[in-house]
């Protein structure tokens, strides 16, 4: 790279950090605030393209550009009133759950509205052609985005500083309940914020149109790297969140400029990993209160009594004799329904009872598929025993990712663990020779005598309730206990000899080989597996099983993935846009039961 | 979808035996390429049963959404057999849920039409007895470029792909066949972004910064638009001549409208021009039906189904064995002329259209282009063999 391309590909990364800062800033300011992690800021950034681009055949590019970052912000304020508003007062991560099925409902509603084709948007009047610089042609419109990432970073500090609204919004991020007490109408001003920052997220949408066509698959994509760029530069800090974006875009630049480019792939997981591990509060970030507030400690979790156990054996029993009565599909479906529960159950005692949030749970599902597939295509091991040995591996997989990530805490650690996921995931990706590559490893099926009738469907009944079994048992042992001292007080749990960080870090690697057992049944009973057995979906998968049960029940999170998985296959036969039909289902439960469906069960003690 | 299963469910209702196709596809996640796709299948199976059905039989089709994963495709696939009791499978998009659900019907025991994944190794190195694939594969499509490739006589060739299976295959495939063909050739720069998120300036920043005379690519979709601007804006394309995999295809050649690069050597599918009589009489009854124009999706849904209904004609039976044995060597007329499933790797010879890229009245379409029949643009028969062996 000679200096003048070095140049070029600064101003490359600058340019590109720009849009990437207007989505991840409006991100940190409604999280700063309401405490809310927007899931669905991604979904509303495409709809500031897909707004602009329609807007822009009609008024005109430039009109168009202001008109459809207010359109999403008006959309933002709709989706606050009508839906967080409602539970502010939940548990955390259920807010989670609901932006969820926002992204749902959006992308299907933009697939109805503007159609399967990507819409090419058009090239900025006046901005169209290029410059010369450094003997090279760079776009008139880039110049454009260069100036104007750090002009909202000004104006958003103007606001925040200077303004009367502003000086409110840092109040009630400091300490909401305060701020509450002192008559701050605490309801208009969390409308607010989320409206302008879905109005900057619309705003980001919209002002790349003329650089990349409106797509339907963009939402989840954006989100992943603002949620990425806002933990990088600190939960809440503006002008972190602009260092990180302009951090990540550079990296990014220059890895495709010295030749790297299949390090872009997960170049920005490398670098908040290396960021998260050295500065555990993010660039700019402030450490955060390590004691919870006594409103989120969780009532007691219950021990299971004689007829809790005496109906879960009643289950399992009931299981084991469906394929008697209905062979066929009920034993794919309920096998699909028993590894998933597995999965969720040991992602719930991680972080239920361990009170380690987790967004990147699949990498020990993966783990374990993977570790299965490669003792069993390599002749290394016979099935049964690599049935075995697989969630081992995914055991070691947590050990390591664990060591790591119990030195954080709160969202920061679950960006952690997702950041392990991305990496894992993209060395499955990349990695021909020993994963396949992207098309995973084909033709894992299980042994003869397992292949036959529905031997196998018996065995992953009996090693999934045994798992789940395990798991809850371990839930009400010393370790237990100790575990769920560790979260409601880690300072008391410290000053009684517990060690904190040793007790979560072995919930880790107890979760991790859960996982790992699912993950291993899982590729067996498909034959085959790919990347995505460790991508982001499964894990948004299974915090959606969790959530949708209820974080603080026990077996609320293996109906949540019962339930779940059940749902997706129906309304997968039965609507046209059944992403749309999954979303709206899951936002009807998050309302009318915060709690989870694992709270239907009579009240809580 | 919907209206197809309540359709099922009405024809289910004055049930002599029917045959039954178990369709899954990722439709709500490729819908530029399905939809049109589905309207293929639709018009044939109209076609088929207006005709009387195949052996008495009306042919029927269960269309499922496949989630756009190996996981839920391979589930789904277990539904259609378990509970729709269908009689071959069909369809699939990206590759890898194409070998899952190609590796379920080897274990199953079922004819599975693979209509739309490109990778090589679904009929070679992990071909099995009961898969056959009707599109051209990613080697045919970059062979049928390097005759092209070959007259430029360019000595410095620059190579971006997306980074997955089927732009690493294209690439190695590439590469290997134009050094075959002109050992003097030099690769001077290697781009591969992440697919759906290439960061276009920088990518195409990189590959000038290189000075090569020719750029082979296989981006589509979103990367390719985002590829074109920013290459036109920053003069990548200015006396340099690109091949580029798939760009012809109206599923992404109409996106770009004024953005489209004249001059570039695509594969694709110039639907307004192609005036054969098998084709007039497609793209007609398409319009007819569906007041729009075929896209290369349509094509193949329109000829997978054909290719079902002919093979249970020639079987004379709905049996799987039979149909596998019907299915090699079978031969049918489509939309773009004979084609044959070879038994050899039960590939169909069914081939695709290379031309140059051109602007008209502010869209994209394909000049100076010609038909590349399948079957020309194959590995030798050693070749194909060792690779199914292993």
């Amino acid at each position: 790279m000679g200096w003048g391309s070095v140049f070029i590909q600064f101003l490359n990364g600058l340019a590109g950090a720009s849009s990437l800062f207007l989505v991840a800033a409006g991100l940190s300011l409604i999280f700063g605030v309401s405490r809310i992690v927007n899931f669905a800021h991604g979904s509303l950034y495409m709809l500031g393209m897909y707004a602009a681009v329609w807007l822009s055949s009609r008024v005109g590019f430039w009109a168009a550009l202001p008109l459809a970052a207010l359109g999403v912000g008006a959309l933002g304020s709709v989706l606050e009133i009508a839906v967080l508003r409602r539970i502010y007062r939940a548990a955390e991560l259920l807010q989670l759950l609901a932006t969820f099925a926002v992204v749902l409902l959006l992308r299907d509603g933009a697939l109805w509205l503007w159609g399967p084709e990507d819409l090419l948007g058009p090239r900025a009047p006046g901005l169209a052609g290029a410059v010369q610089i450094a003997g090279r042609a760079f776009p008139q419109y880039d110049l454009l985005l260069i100036a104007i990432g750090p002009a909202v970073l000004l104006a958003l500090h103007l606001l925040l500083t200077r303004t009367r609204w502003g000086v409110l919004v840092r109040a009630a991020s400091e300490d909401r309940e305060m701020a509450g007490a002192l008559g701050v109408n605490q309801k208009w001003l969390f409308t607010g914020v989320f409206a302008l920052g879905a109005f900057l997220a619309g705003l980001g949408g919209a002002l790349d149109i003329p650089r990349e066509p409106a797509t339907l698959n963009v939402d989840l994509q954006v989100v992943s790297d603002a949620f990425v760029v806002v933990v990088v530069g600190g939960l809440g800090s503006i002008p972190g969140a602009f260092l990180a974006a302009l951090l990540i875009a550079e990296v990014k630049a220059f890895c495709i400029g010295l030749g790297w480019s299949g390090a872009t792939l997960v170049a920005e997981f490398v670098v908040m990993a290396a960021v998260l591990v050295l500065r555990p509060w993010g660039l700019l970030g402030r450490p955060q209160p390590a004691e919870p507030q006594p409103a989120q400690i969780p009532g007691r979790l219950a021990r299971p009594g004689r007829r809790l156990l005496a109906a879960g054996s009643l289950i399992v029993l009931a299981l084991g004799l469906v394929p008697l009565a209905f062979p066929g599909y009920a034993t794919v479906l309920l096998a699909d329904v028993l590894v998933f529960a597995l999965f969720a159950a040991s992602l719930h005692f991680l972080m239920g009872p361990g009170g380690v949030p987790s967004f990147g749970h699949a990498a020990y599902f993966g783990v374990g598929a993977y570790a299965a597939g490669m003792l069993v295509l390599n002749r290394i091991a016979p099935m049964e025993l690599a049935l075995g040995l697989a969630p081992l591996a995914a055991g070691a997989a947590a050990l390591v990712f664990g060591w790591f990530c119990v030195r954080l805490s709160g969202v920061y650690a679950a960006m952690l663990t997702l950041a392990f996921a991305q990496i894992a995931w993209s060395a499955a990706y990349q990695w021909d020779a020993l994963t396949g590559g992207s098309n995973g490893l084909v033709g894992l099926w299980p042994a003869a005598w397992l292949s036959a009738g529905s031997a196998y469907y018996l065995l992953t009944l009996l090693l999934c309730s045994a798992g789940i079994g395990l798991l809850w048992w371990l839930v009400h042992t010393p370790f237990g206990y100790a575990l769920r001292a560790s979260r409601d007080s880690p300072r008391r749990a410290e000053a009684s000899g517990i060690d904190v960080r040793g007790m979560q870090w072995a919930a880790f690697v107890a979760a991790g080989l859960g996982a790992g057992i699912a993950g291993a049944l899982f590729a067996f009973s498909k034959g085959s597996i790919s990347p995505e057995t460790l991508g982001i979906q499964r894990s948004i998968d299974g915090l959606v099983m969790v959530l949708l049960g209820g974080l603080h029940t026990l077996t609320g999170p293996v109906w949540g993935a019962a339930l779940f998985t059940w749902l997706q296959d129906a309304a997968a036969r039965s609507f046209e846009y059944w992403r749309a039909a999954t979303g709206a289902i899951v936002l009807a439960l998050v309302l009318l039961l915060p709690g989870g469906i694992g709270s239907l069960r009579g009240p809580r003690p | 979808m919907k209206r197809l299963v309540l359709l099922a469910l009405l024809v289910s209702g004055n049930a002599l035996a029917q045959v039954k196709i178990g369709e899954l596809n990722s439709y709500k996640m490729f819908p530029a390429f399905l939809e049109p796709y589905r309207k293929g299948m639709e018009l044939a199976l109209e076609e088929i049963n207006a005709s009387g059905g195949v052996l008495g039989r009306k042919l029927e089709l269960v269309a499922r959404d496949d989630g756009g994963n190996p996981g839920d495709a391979v589930r789904v696939a277990e539904e259609l057999l378990a509970r729709d009791k269908v009689t071959v499978l069909m369809g699939t998009f990206a590759s890898h849920v194409g070998l899952a659900v190609s590796n379920l019907a080897a274990q199953r025991k079922v004819l599975f039409i693979a209509s739309e994944p490109l990778t090589d190794k679904i009929v070679w190195d992990s071909g099995n007895r009961y898969t056959f694939r009707l599109r051209p594969s990613t080697y045919m499509q970059t062979a049928m470029l390097i005759p092209e490739a070959v007259k430029l006589k360019k000595k410095r060739w620059a190579i971006v792909y997306p980074n997955y299976e089927y732009g690493q295959s294209a690439t190695a495939s590439f590469k290997k066949l134009l050094k075959a063909a002109q050992p003097d050739v030099e690769f001077v720069a290697e781009q591969a972004p992440p697919l759906g998120k290439i960061d276009a300036g920088a990518v195409v920043q990189a590959l000038a910064d290189a000075k090569p005379d020719a750029i082979f690519s296989s981006l589509f979709a979103a990367d390719l638009q985002k590829f074109v601007r920013e290459g036109n804006t920053r003069g990548l394309f200015r006396d340099r001549t690109v091949l580029n995999l798939l760009a012809g295809e109206p599923e992404y050649l109409d996106t770009l409208k004024e953005e489209t690069p004249e001059g570039w050597w695509v594969t694709g599918y110039p639907w307004a021009e192609i005036q054969t009589p098998e084709h007039r009489k497609f793209r007609e009854a398409y319009r007819k039906r569906w007041n729009d124009y075929p896209r290369q999706g349509s094509v193949v849904g329109y000829s997978a189904v054909y290719a079902v209904a002919n093979a249970v004609r020639r079987a004379g039976s709905a049996d799987t064995e039979k149909l596998v044995e019907a299915m090699k060597g079978l031969e049918m007329s489509t939309p773009f002329g004979p084609i044959a499933w070879r038994p050899l790797d039960h590939q169909s010879t069914m081939g695709a259209f290379v031309g140059q890229l051109a602007r008209k009245d502010g869209r994209g379409v394909m000049v100076n282009w010609r038909f590349a029949d399948g079957a020309n643009y194959l590995p030798p028969i050693e070749e194909v063999n060792q690779l199914r062996k292993q």
